[in-house]
C-alpha cells in the first residue's frame, strides 16, 4: 500500500481529473469555452464602491447559493466559508471528471491510497470579520457555536477529505499567490516517491471585503476602470494598473501512470517536474518584490527536472498579474530559459480573463494550462493591445486571440508570491 | 406555548442539522438528537444558540449535557419558558 514507508521509485504522475469553479465559468467544458471565447468575469461589485475603496471590480464565481446546495448538505453548508464551498466544489468536480465514484457517508471504508492538498492564501476572512471579532468583542464569546470549525485555515482539505474518505496525506498549504502551484507541485512529488496514488491538488480562496480591503489601501488594484470592468485586467499592458482581486478554485486529480492506467483512466497530461523556492528577499527581492535569481533558479530547476531543452516549451502560462513586475517577470523567463525574445514561447496571462485569485490562482491556471494542452489551443491574453514597452521585442509571442496549436506538447506554468516564493510546473501532452 | 408548538419548532431547528433524513420525517419524542438524527456533536454547541435565540431563554451547559431525546430538548425548553414567564 502507498504511505507506508518512503521508497526509492519514481512514479510517472499524470493529470485525470480537472475541477474548477472561476469568474468566468463554473466546470470543465464551460471553462475551457470560456477560455477560447476569451470571457472576462470581471464585474463592477458596488460593495465595494460602498466601503469606499478605490477599485470597484473584482472576479467572483456567479450563482454560488444555488450550486453549493447541490455539492454540500445543510449541515455541511452551516460550517462552510466561501473558500472551503469553493474547494469542495472544484474537488468533487474533479473527482467524478476522473471517474471515481464518490463514496457514501455512510460507508467506513478510507480511501489510503489518495490524499489533497489544497491551499488558501487567505481562509476565512469573512468567518473572522463577521462573526468571530465582533462577538469576542461584544463578550458574547459563547454565541461563537463551532465557528471555530468554520473558520480553520485547514478547512479546504479538511472538509474534502469528509467528502471522500481520502486517507492519505491532507493539508491546506499556503504561499500566497504560488499556493495552488506549491500545492500541485507536492502532490506531484508525492507520487512521484510512491507516497501516494492520487492527490487532489490545488487552491481555493473566497472573497471578502476585510482582505481586498487591505489591497486598496497598498495600493495595488485598479483604479482606473471601474466603469469598464472587462478591461481592468491588463496583465502585460502599458496602462496596467494592477491586480483584479478574484476568487474560486481549480483542482487536479494527480495519479500515478500505475494507477491510471489499471483503472483504464483518460489522461489529460503529464506532469513531467515542478520546483518551488524563495529568493530569500535579497538581491533585490522584498516581500513583495521577486529577487529576479530565485526566479530564474525556480524555472531552470523545473526545465532540468523536466528534461525537456528550453527550444521545446510551446507556451508559458505566467504569473503575469498586471502589476509593475511583469516585464521583469517575462525578461526572467528569458534569462532563465536563454531563449532571444523571437524564439520564447507563447506568453499568456490568464488573470486577464479571470482576474487574480490569490491562493486559488495557481490551482486554477493549472486547470487552464492542462486544458490547453489536452486540447490544443493558447487563450487569448486579452487587455495588452498596449503592450508594456518594454516587452516590445516579445510582441509576436503574445496571443491576443486565441491561437489553436493542436500539435502543442509542452506548457510551463508558474506562480510568484507574497514573500518571494516561487512555483514552476512543466505540463507535457501525454505520450504512452 | 403548548407542547406541540415548542416540538415543531424544535425538530424545524434540528432540521438542517439532521443527517438521517428518514429519522426526520418520522421524528417523535423518543427520536434520538444524535443516534437517531444523526447530528454530529460538534453541531450540539450551534442548537443550543438556536434554541436560545428562537425561545428567548438560557440554557445552562449542565442542562444542555442532559438532552439526548427531541423529548428531553422540548421539556427543557418548556421548563426553562415557565420558569422565566
Amino acid at each position: 500500500m502507498a504511505g507506508s514507508a518512503p521508497r526509492a521509485v519514481t512514479e510517472r504522475v499524470v493529470i485525470t481529473g480537472l475541477g474548477v469553479i472561476a469568474s468566468n465559468a463554473h466546470g470543465k467544458e464551460a471553462f475551457s469555452r470560456a477560455l477560447r471565447e476569451c470571457k472576462s468575469g470581471v464585474r463592477f461589485y458596488p460593495h465595494l464602491r460602498d466601503i469606499g475603496m478605490a477599485c470597484h471590480v473584482g472576479g467572483i464565481p456567479e450563482g454560488l447559493d444555488e450550486l453549493s446546495a447541490q455539492y454540500l448538505t445543510e449541515e455541511e453548508l452551516l460550517v462552510a466559508n466561501h473558500s472551503t464551498t469553493f474547494a469542495s466544489i472544484a474537488s468533487i468536480d474533479a473527482w467524478t471528471d476522473a471517474g471515481l465514484v464518490r463514496p457514501s457517508p455512510e460507508s467506513d471504508e478510507v480511501d489510503w491510497d489518495t490524499g489533497a492538498i489544497i491551499g488558501t492564501g487567505c481562509g476565512a476572512v469573512e468567518v473572522l470579520a463577521e462573526k468571530v471579532v465582533p462577538l469576542v468583542n461584544a463578550g458574547k464569546v459563547r454565541r461563537l457555536g463551532s465557528s471555530m470549525e468554520q473558520s480553520f485555515i485547514s478547512g479546504n482539505s479538511a472538509r474534502v477529505a469528509g467528502l471522500l474518505a481520502l486517507g492519505n496525506q491532507v493539508s491546506t498549504n499556503s504561499s500566497a499567490c504560488s499556493t495552488g502551484n506549491e500545492a500541485v507541485v507536492e502532490a506531484f512529488i508525492r507520487i512521484r516517491e510512491g507516497r501516494a496514488k492520487r492527490m487532489l491538488a490545488g487552491g481555493s480562496e473566497g472573497h471578502s471585503k476585510y482582505s481586498w480591503a487591505g489591497a486598496d489601501a497598498m495600493k495595488v488594484l485598479p483604479r482606473g476602470f471601474n466603469d469598464a470592468p472587462e478591461k481592468a485586467s491588463r496583465p502585460m499592458s502599458a496602462t496596467a494598473g494592477g491586480f483584479v482581486p478574484a476568487a474560486g478554485a481549480g483542482i487536479l486529480l494527480l495519479e500515478s501512470l500505475s494507477s491510471a492506467k489499471a483503472r483504464g483512466a483518460r489522461i489529460y497530461a503529464e506532469v513531467l517536474s515542478g520546483e518551488v523556492n524563495c529568493g530569500g528577499q535579497r538581491m533585490g527581492g522584498t516581500m513583495s518584490a521577486p529577487n529576479p535569481e530565485g526566479v530564474r533558479r525556480c524555472i531552470r530547476g523545473a526545465v532540468a527536472m523536466s528534461g525537456v531543452r528550453a527550444e521545446e516549451i510551446d507556451a508559458i502560462n505566467g504569473h503575469l498579474t498586471a502589476t509593475f513586475a511583469d516585464p521583469h517577470e517575462v525578461e526572467s523567463w528569458r534569462t532563465a530559459l536563454g531563449l532571444s525574445p523571437s524564439k520564447m514561447p507563447l506568453i499568456h496571462a490568464t488573470k486577464s480573463l479571470i482576474g487574480h485569485a490569490l491562493g486559488a490562482a495557481g490551482g486554477i491556471e493549472c486547470v487552464a494550462t492542462v486544458l490547453e494542452l489536452h486540447e490544443g489551443f493558447v487563450h487569448g491574453s486579452i487587455n495588452c493591445e498596449d503592450l508594456h514597452p518594454a516587452l516590445a521585442p516579445y510582441a509576436e509571442r503574445v496571443p491576443h486571440t486565441t491561437a489553436v496549436l493542436p500539435n502543442m506538447k509542452v506548457i510551463a506554468k508558474a506562480s510568484f508570491g507574497f514573500g518571494d516564493v516561487n512555483a514552476c510546473i512543466i505540463f507535457r501532452k501525454f505520450e504512452n | 406555548m403548548d407542547q406541540k408548538e415548542v416540538f415543531e419548532k424544535v425538530v424545524a431547528i434540528l432540521k438542517p442539522f439532521a443527517k438521517n433524513k428518514d429519522a426526520l420525517a418520522n421524528v417523535a419524542l423518543e427520536t434520538a438528537i444524535q443516534k437517531d438524527l444523526k447530528v454530529n456533536s460538534a453541531r450540539l454547541v450551534d442548537i443550543v444558540l438556536e434554541l436560545e435565540e428562537i425561545f428567548g431563554i438560557q440554557v445552562k451547559d449542565e442542562d444542555a449535557e442532559k438532552v439526548r431525546t427531541v423529548g428531553d430538548a422540548v421539556n427543557l425548553v418548556m421548563y426553562l419558558k415557565k420558569a422565566s414567564a
